[in-house]
C-alpha cells in the first residue's frame, strides 16, 4: 500500500513543484539582473488565472488541437510515475524505463506539434518544425547516454539505476558518468527550450520555438500546455540530478527517510536552477542553426562517455 | 512429418481461392468483378492465416510433395514455424488489403487531374487478377521448401509485382519505375539463384532438409558466397542501401493496395530469404556476417528517414520510410548473427524475435499508412502533399486511421512501433556485454543511429500528417474531398486496430515471436532471454516495461484531467475566433507552413547529406536594379547518392546490352530456331555427359 | 565573466519603490467588473498594440519591463500572442491601416480582457487630430478601460494606470 502511495506522491510533488520552480529560475534570473522580479508564486497564480479564462479557438482547428495540451500533459503525469524523484525502486518501475521516459515526452512534442500545424498559422508550423527537429537531433545523444547508463547498470529501468547506483557508487559513478551528465544536460536545455537553444521570454514570432507552436493557446489549455512544459523541466532536473548523485533517494521506507528524500530533491533541484539561472544570465541565444552544433557537442561527449565505460571495463 | 489433414486444407482453400480470385477478375463485369475479386482473396489470405495458426500450434514443420515427372523440378512444401510467422504477416495485411480494394476503383478518378488512378482503378481487368497471383506466389514462397520451388515462386512474385507497377503501361513514369523495378528484381533473382545454386551443389534435389545436412561440408569460401550472394539478392528485394533504388520508384507506382502489398509484405520477403539462408539452412556464420547486415541496417535506417523527410509525393515518402523501417529490422536481424555466431542462445533469440516484431508492426503500420494515402489519393486525386490540407475535417475517420499509422510509426509509446523499438535498443544493449570492444561499440553506435532514426521519423510523420490532414486545404481538389466507402474504411481499421493492439497487449504476439525460430541452429528454442506478458522483459528480465499498463496510465490520465478540472470549476467558455495572425486581413491557406518548408531546418542541417542544388532568378525593373519584378526560388534535391552507385554500372551494362541486342531480332522465326539449337545442344551434352 | 557577475554584485536591486497617490489624471472610462479584478489582480499578462503612435510611449512602456520600475514585481508581463494575454496596452491614435489589426487582436484575445490606452493620442489623437490618415481615439474602436494621458507618459504613470484598472494601487 505504502509504494502506491509513494507514486501518488511523486506525481503530486511534480504537479504542485514544477510551477515553483520556475518561478524560482525566473526569480533568480530578475535578482541577477538587479531587479525585484516576480515571487515565487507567481507561475501557480498565472495557472490559476489561465484556469478561469475564456479558450479562444481558431475556426481552422480540428479535434487535435482540442486533444493535444491533454496528451502532452497526460504522457508528462505518467511519466513522473517512472522517474524515482523520492524513493526506488517504486511499483510503476517496471511499467517503463528511461526509454519509456523520453518517448513518453516525444509523445508529447509529436502532438503540440500537430496542433501548432492544426490552425494554419504560419507560426505554428514554424514552431513545430523547429521543436520537432531539435527534438531528432536530441534524440541520439539521449540513446547514448541511456546506452552508457544502462551498461553500467545492467538495466534501463530507473529505479535499478538509482538503486545500484547508491549499492556501488565506485563502480557506476566515473569520468564516464560526469560526462553522460554533462550531455544530458545539453539535452535539457534543448528540449526544455531554455537559453541558448531557445528563449522563454522572447516576443518576436520569428525567433520563437516552443513559444511559437502554442501561440493560439488560451485559458485552460494555455494552462495545460504550460504546466506540462514546467513540469518537463522539473522531471528533466529531477532525473539529472538522481542519475547522478542518487543520495537522498529513499531506499527503505521510513517517515524519516522520506522526509530527507523530499528535502534532498528540493535541495538538488535548487542547486541546478541555480546553475541554469546563472548560465541563462551569461548566455545569448544561439541562431538556431548553431543548435545542431550544440547538440553535436553532446552527442561526442555521450559518445565519449561510452568509449571510456568500454576502456575502463 | 506429412502436414495435418487440416493443414492441407486450409492451404488448398488458400490456393483455390487465390486461383479463383484471379479467373473472377477476368470473367467479370467490372463492378463485380471488383467485389467477388477482394471477397475472395481476402477468404484466400484468411485460410493461409488459418494454417499457419494451426503450423505454429503444432510446432516442428510439415511437408507436402507435389507429384512431378521430373525429381529436380519438384514442387515441395513445407510449413514450419518460420513460414507460418510469414503467412501470418502476408495475412494481417492480405486481409485489410482485400477488403479495401472492394471500395478502391474510384468513380472521381475518371478524368481526375493525376492520372495514376484511373489507370489502375477503373477496370484494367489483367491488374485486378494479378493481385491474388502476388499473394499467392507471395505464400508459396515462404512455404517453398527446395531450390526449384524457392525460385519459381520468387520469380512469380517478382513478375505479378512488376505488371502491377507498370500497370497498363501508359505512364512514362510507371514505366521507368518498372524498368528499375525489373531490373533489380532479376539482378537480384540472379544473386539468389547463384547462392541457392551454389549451396546445393551437392545435393540430389535440392530440398532444403538436404542443404541443410550438406552445409556443414561446404568450404568456408562457399559458405561465406553463398551468404554474400543471399545477402545480395534478397538484400535488393528487402530495399537495404544502396539497394533501394527500385523502392521508391516502384511502390509509389502500384496501386495503394498493392503499395500496402509490397511494402508492408514483400520487403518481408526479401528478410525472409536472408533468414532461410543465412540462418537455416546455412546455420549461421562468422560474426562478420551479422556486423556486415548492421552496417547495411545502420545506413538503410539513416538514409531511407532523410531520403523521406524532404519528400513531397505522400507515397514516395512512404517508400523510403519503408527504407528506414527495413534497415532497423536489419539492425535487429545482424546483432541476432552476432549474438548466434559468438554462441550466446538466449539474446540472439531476443534480438531476432524483436526483428520479427518490428517486421510485423511494419507490415500493419505500412500497410495502414499506404492504404491512407490511397484513400486520400482517391479523395484529392494527387499524391503531392503540397497540393492538399485540412482533410480531417473531410475526411475525419480516415485522418484518424493515418494519425494511428503515423504516430505507430514514430515509434510513439504505447503504440506497436514502439515496443519492438525497445526491444531491438535493448537487444543493443545487450550487446554491450560482446567480449570485443568493437563490436560492443558498433552496437552504441547502432543505438544512437536508431535513435536518431526514430526522432527524425518523428519529424517526418509530424509532417506526413500534419501537411495533408490539419490547416486549411491548399487546392480547389483538397477542398471537395469526401470520406472514402465503408470497405475502405474497414480495411484501414483493420490494420489501424492491429497497430493498437501488437503494441498494447505485446503477449498477443508473444506466441509467433517465441515460436517463430524453433529448432534454428544456435538459437534457443526456449527464450528466457525476453518475455512478452503483461510486463515485456528483456535481457533476461533485467529491463521491463509494461505498454499496457503504460497505455491504461495514458488512458487515466487523460480521462482524469478533465474530470479535475470540472471538479475544480475551472472555465468551460470557449470561443471561435479567427487564426492569429499579427491582425492580418485575410487568412489563406498560402500561409501555411509547407512541407518544403517543414523540412528545412533538418534539410539545412544536412545539407552535406542531401547536397541541394539551388538557383535563385531575379528581374530587375530595366529603369532601376532597386526594383524587382519578380523572384525565382528553385531547390531541388537530386538522390546523387544513387548516382554514384548506378550511373557507373549502367555504363558498363549498356555496351553489353547492344551487344545483346544482335540476337534479340524479334522474329519469331529466329526465337523458334534457338529453342531447337538449345535443346539440341542440351541433348548433346545429355548424351556426351 | 568574473567581471560581468561582480558587477552585478556590487550593483545590487536597482528597482525603485512605486510613490503612492499621483492617480488623479488616469480617467477610467469604464468600470472595470470586480470579477475581472479578482481573477486579473495578482496575474496580468499584456499584449501591447502600436496602433499608429509615434514610438514615445513605447520607449517609455520599454522601461517598465526594465530593473528600474520592474513591472514583473507586480505579477505583470508582456506577451507574445493576445491568446496569451488579459490586457491590451494600446498606444497611438488609430491609423486607418490599423483599425482592422487593433479589432482583430480584441477579438483574439480571451475573456476577460482590460484596454489600457496610453498617451494623448489614444484618446484624442493629440497632434494627429484631423488627419486624413487617422480613424481616431482607440475607443472609437475598441471599448477602453483606462486612459493614461501624457505625451508620453512616463514609466510610473503607465505602471500606476496598469495597476489601477486592477485596483491594486498602493494605499496612502
Amino acid at each position: 500500500m505504502i509504494p502506491w502511495l509513494l507514486e501518488g506522491l511523486q506525481c503530486l510533488l511534480t504537479l504542485l513543484l514544477a510551477p515553483g520552480l520556475i518561478g524560482f529560475v525566473r526569480l533568480l534570473k530578475a535578482r541577477l539582473q538587479g531587479r525585484r522580479g516576480a515571487p515565487l508564486v507567481q507561475p501557480y497564480r498565472d495557472l490559476a488565472k489561465l484556469l478561469d479564462k475564456e479558450r479562444v479557438v481558431s475556426t481552422q482547428a480540428s479535434w487535435i488541437f482540442h486533444a493535444a495540451p491533454f496528451v502532452v500533459f497526460a504522457s508528462t503525469l505518467v511519466a513522473s510515475l517512472l522517474i524515482p524523484l523520492v524513493a526506488a525502486p517504486l511499483p510503476f518501475d517496471r511499467v517503463g524505463d528511461l526509454i519509456v521516459v523520453v518517448y513518453l515526452l516525444l509523445l508529447g512534442s509529436f502532438f503540440l506539434a500537430l496542433a501548432g500545424l492544426d490552425t494554419a498559422s504560419p507560426f505554428g508550423g514554424m514552431g513545430a518544425s523547429r521543436e520537432m527537429t531539435i527534438a531528432a537531433l536530441a534524440e541520439p545523444t539521449i540513446a547514448l547516454a541511456i546506452f552508457g547508463m544502462g551498461a553500467g547498470a545492467g538495466s534501463t529501468n530507473l529505479g535499478e539505476i538509482v538503486a545500484r547506483t547508491l549499492a556501488h557508487p565506485g563502480s557506476t559513478l566515473g569520468s564516464g558518468h560526469l560526462m553522460a551528465f554533462a550531455a544530458l544536460f545539453i539535452v535539457m536545455l534543448a528540449e526544455c527550450g531554455r537559453l541558448p537553444v531557445d528563449n522563454p521570454a522572447t516576443h518576436l514570432e520569428l525567433t520563437m520555438i516552443h513559444e511559437a507552436m502554442i501561440l493560439e493557446y488560451s485559458g485552460p489549455y494555455l494552462a495545460l500546455v504550460e504546466w506540462a512544459a514546467q513540469m518537463k523541466f522539473f522531471l528533466f532536473l529531477a532525473l539529472l540530478s538522481n542519475l547522478v548523485c542518487p543520495w537522498g533517494v529513499a531506499v527503505a521506507l521510513r517517515p524519516g527517510t522520506l522526509g530527507l528524500a523530499v528535502a534532498a530533491l528540493v535541495l538538488k533541484l535548487a542547486v541546478l536552477a541555480a546553475g541554469i539561472a546563472v548560465l541563462e544570465t551569461r548566455l545569448a541565444k544561439l541562431r538556431l542553426f548553431r543548435v545542431p552544433e550544440l547538440l553535436g557537442v553532446s552527442f561526442l561527449l555521450a559518445l565519449l562517455a561510452i568509449t571510456s565505460s568500454f576502456l575502463v571495463r | 512429418m506429412p502436414p495435418s489433414f487440416e493443414v492441407i486444407g486450409f492451404l488448398g482453400i488458400m490456393a483455390v481461392s487465390y486461383i479463383a480470385a484471379a479467373a473472377a477478375a477476368l470473367l467479370f463485369e467490372d463492378d463485380r468483378a471488383r467485389r467477388v475479386t477482394g471477397l475472395l482473396s481476402a477468404a484466400g489470405a484468411l485460410s493461409g492465416m488459418g494454417a499457419a495458426a494451426l503450423g505454429l500450434a503444432a510446432g516442428g514443420s510439415s511437408v507436402l510433395e507435389l507429384p512431378s515427372a521430373l525429381p529436380e523440378a519438384a514442387l515441395e512444401f513445407s510449413l514450419d514455424a518460420l513460414s507460418a510467422a510469414y503467412l501470418l504477416l502476408i495475412g494481417l495485411v492480405g486481409v485489410p488489403a482485400a477488403i479495401y480494394s472492394l471500395g478502391y476503383g474510384p468513380e472521381r478518378a475518371v478524368g481526375a487531374v493525376d492520372g495514376a488512378l484511373g489507370r489502375h482503378s477503373t477496370g484494367w481487368r489483367p491488374a485486378r487478377a494479378i493481385v491474388p497471383l502476388f499473394l499467392l506466389a507471395m505464400s508459396l514462397v515462404v512455404l517453398a521448401n527446395s531450390v526449384f520451388t524457392f525460385l519459381l515462386f520468387w520469380e512469380v512474385m517478382s513478375l505479378a509485382s512488376y505488371f502491377l507497377v507498370i500497370g497498363r503501361g501508359d505512364s512514362p513514369e510507371n514505366l521507368s519505375a518498372g524498368r528499375w523495378y525489373a531490373g533489380m528484381a532479376h539482378a537480384g533473382f540472379a544473386a539468389i539463384a547463384a547462392a541457392l545454386w551454389l549451396a546445393a551443389a551437392g545435393t540430389e534435389a535440392g530440398r532444403f532438409e538436404e542443404i541443410r545436412q550438406a552445409a556443414g561440408m561446404l568450404a568456408p569460401a562457399a559458405r561465406h558466397a553463398v551468404f554474400l550472394l543471399a545477402l545480395l539478392g534478397f538484400g535488393s528485394k528487402a530495399g537495404v542501401l544502396p539497394l533501394h533504388a527500385w523502392l521508391p520508384r516502384a511502390h509509389p507506382a502500384a496501386p495503394s493496395h498493392v503499395s500496402a502489398l509490397m511494402s508492408g509484405v514483400m520487403l518481408k520477403i526479401g528478410m525472409y530469404g536472408l533468414l532461410r539462408v543465412g540462418l537455416d539452412l546455412l546455420g549461421g556464420g562468422p560474426p562478420w556476417w551479422g556486423g556486415l547486415v548492421l552496417a547495411l541496417g545502420v545506413v538503410s535506417a539513416l538514409g531511407g528517414i532523410l531520403s523521406a523527410l524532404v519528400e513531397n509525393d505522400l507515397k514516395r515518402l512512404l517508400a523510403y520510410s519503408s527504407v528506414e523501417n527495413i534497415g532497423i529490422i536489419f539492425i535487429a536481424v545482424g546483432i541476432g548473427l552476432v549474438f548466434q555466431s559468438y554462441g550466446m542462445a538466449g539474446l540472439a533469440s531476443m534480438a531476432l524475435a524483436a526483428a520479427l516484431y518490428h517486421a510485423i508492426n511494419h507490415a500493419a503500420f505500412k500497410g495502414l499508412l499506404f492504404l491512407g494515402s490511397g484513400a486520400v489519393l482517391q479523395a484529392t486525386g494527387t499524391r503531392n502533399m503540397e497540393e492538399m490540407g485540412g482533410l480531417i475535417k473531410r475526411m475525419p475517420q480516415t485522418a484518424l486511421c493515418f494519425l494511428v499509422g503515423s504516430t505507430a510509426i514514430a515509434a510513439l509509446p504505447p503504440l506497436n512501433g514502439f515496443a519492438s523499438e525497445w526491444m531491438i535498443f535493448q537487444s543493443l544493449l545487450a550487446g554491450a556485454a560482446i567480449p570485443y570492444p568493437l563490436m560492443a561499440a558498433m552496437m552504441a553506435i547502432a543505438a544512437g543511429t536508431l535513435a536518431l532514426t526514430g526522432g527524425l521519423a518523428a519529424v517526418c510523420f509530424v509532417k506526413a500528417f500534419g501537411i495533408p490532414f490539419l490547416a486549411m486545404p491548399r487546392t480547389a481538389a483538397a477542398e471537395e474531398a469526401r470520406e472514402v466507402p465503408r470497405t475502405m474504411r474497414l480495411g484501414m481499421g483493420l490494420l489501424a486496430s492491429a497497430c493498437v493492439l501488437l503494441g498494447v497487449l505485446p503477449f498477443a504476439a508473444a506466441p509467433i515471436l517465441s515460436r517463430a525460430f524453433f529448432g534454428m541452429p544456435g538459437l534457443s528454442d526456449t527464450p528466457a532471454a525476453f518475455r512478452l506478458g503483461l510486463v515485456m522483459e528483456a535481457g533476461a528480465g533485467a529491463s521491463a516495461i509494461s505498454p499496457t499498463a503504460l497505455a491504461l496510465c495514458l488512458l487515466a490520465a487523460g480521462g482524469a484531467i478533465p474530470l479535475a478540472f470540472r471538479l475544480a470549476g475551472s472555465s468551460r467558455a470557449l470561443r471561435r475566433a479567427e487564426t492569429w495572425g499579427c491582425g492580418r486581413a485575410v487568412q489563406s491557406p498560402r500561409m501555411e507552413y509547407t512541407s518544403t518548408a517543414f523540412a528545412e531546418p533538418l534539410r539545412r542541417v544536412f545539407a552535406d547529406l542531401y547536397r541541394p542544388a539551388k538557383t535563385l532568378d531575379i528581374e530587375f525593373h530595366p529603369e532601376s536594379k532597386y526594383f524587382v519584378r519578380s523572384i525565382q526560388y528553385q531547390s531541388r534535391i537530386r538522390a546523387w547518392f544513387e548516382d554514384a552507385v548506378y550511373r557507373p554500372l549502367f555504363g558498363l551494362a549498356r555496351p553489353l546490352a547492344g551487344t545483346g541486342r544482335l540476337i534479340q531480332s524479334g522474329s519469331l522465326h529466329l526465337y523458334i530456331a534457338y529453342i531447337v539449337a538449345a535443346l539440341l545442344a542440351l541433348l548433346l551434352l545429355a548424351r556426351w555427359m | 565573466m568574473a567581471l560581468l557577475f561582480s558587477k552585478m554584485w556590487r550593483t545590487g536591486l536597482v528597482t525603485e519603490d512605486l510613490p503612492s497617490g499621483g492617480d488623479e489624471g488616469l480617467h477610467l472610462a469604464r468600470v472595470v467588473e470586480e470579477r475581472t479584478r479578482r481573477l486579473l489582480g495578482r496575474s496580468l499578462a499584456i499584449r501591447e498594440v502600436d496602433a499608429g503612435s509615434c514610438n514615445g510611449c513605447e520607449l517609455e512602456i520599454s522601461g517598465l519591463n526594465g530593473p528600474v520600475y520592474d513591472c514583473e514585481r507586480f505579477g505583470v508581463r508582456f506577451v507574445a500572442s493576445p491568446r496569451h494575454a488579459d490586457m491590451l496596452l494600446v498606444t497611438g491614435p488609430v491609423t486607418r491601416n490599423m483599425e482592422l489589426p487593433l479589432r482583430k487582436t480584441w477579438e483574439a484575445t480571451p475573456d476577460p480582457k482590460l484596454v489600457v490606452a496610453v498617451g494623448e493620442c489614444a484618446r484624442t489623437c493629440g497632434v494627429f487630430a484631423g488627419s486624413y490618415a487617422v480613424v481616431g481615439g482607440v475607443d472609437r474602436v475598441i471599448p477602453v478601460d483606462l486612459f493614461v494621458p501624457g505625451c508620453p507618459p512616463e514609466p510610473l504613470d503607465i505602471l500606476r494606470g496598469i495597476l489601477k484598472a486592477l485596483d491594486r494601487l498602493p494605499r496612502r
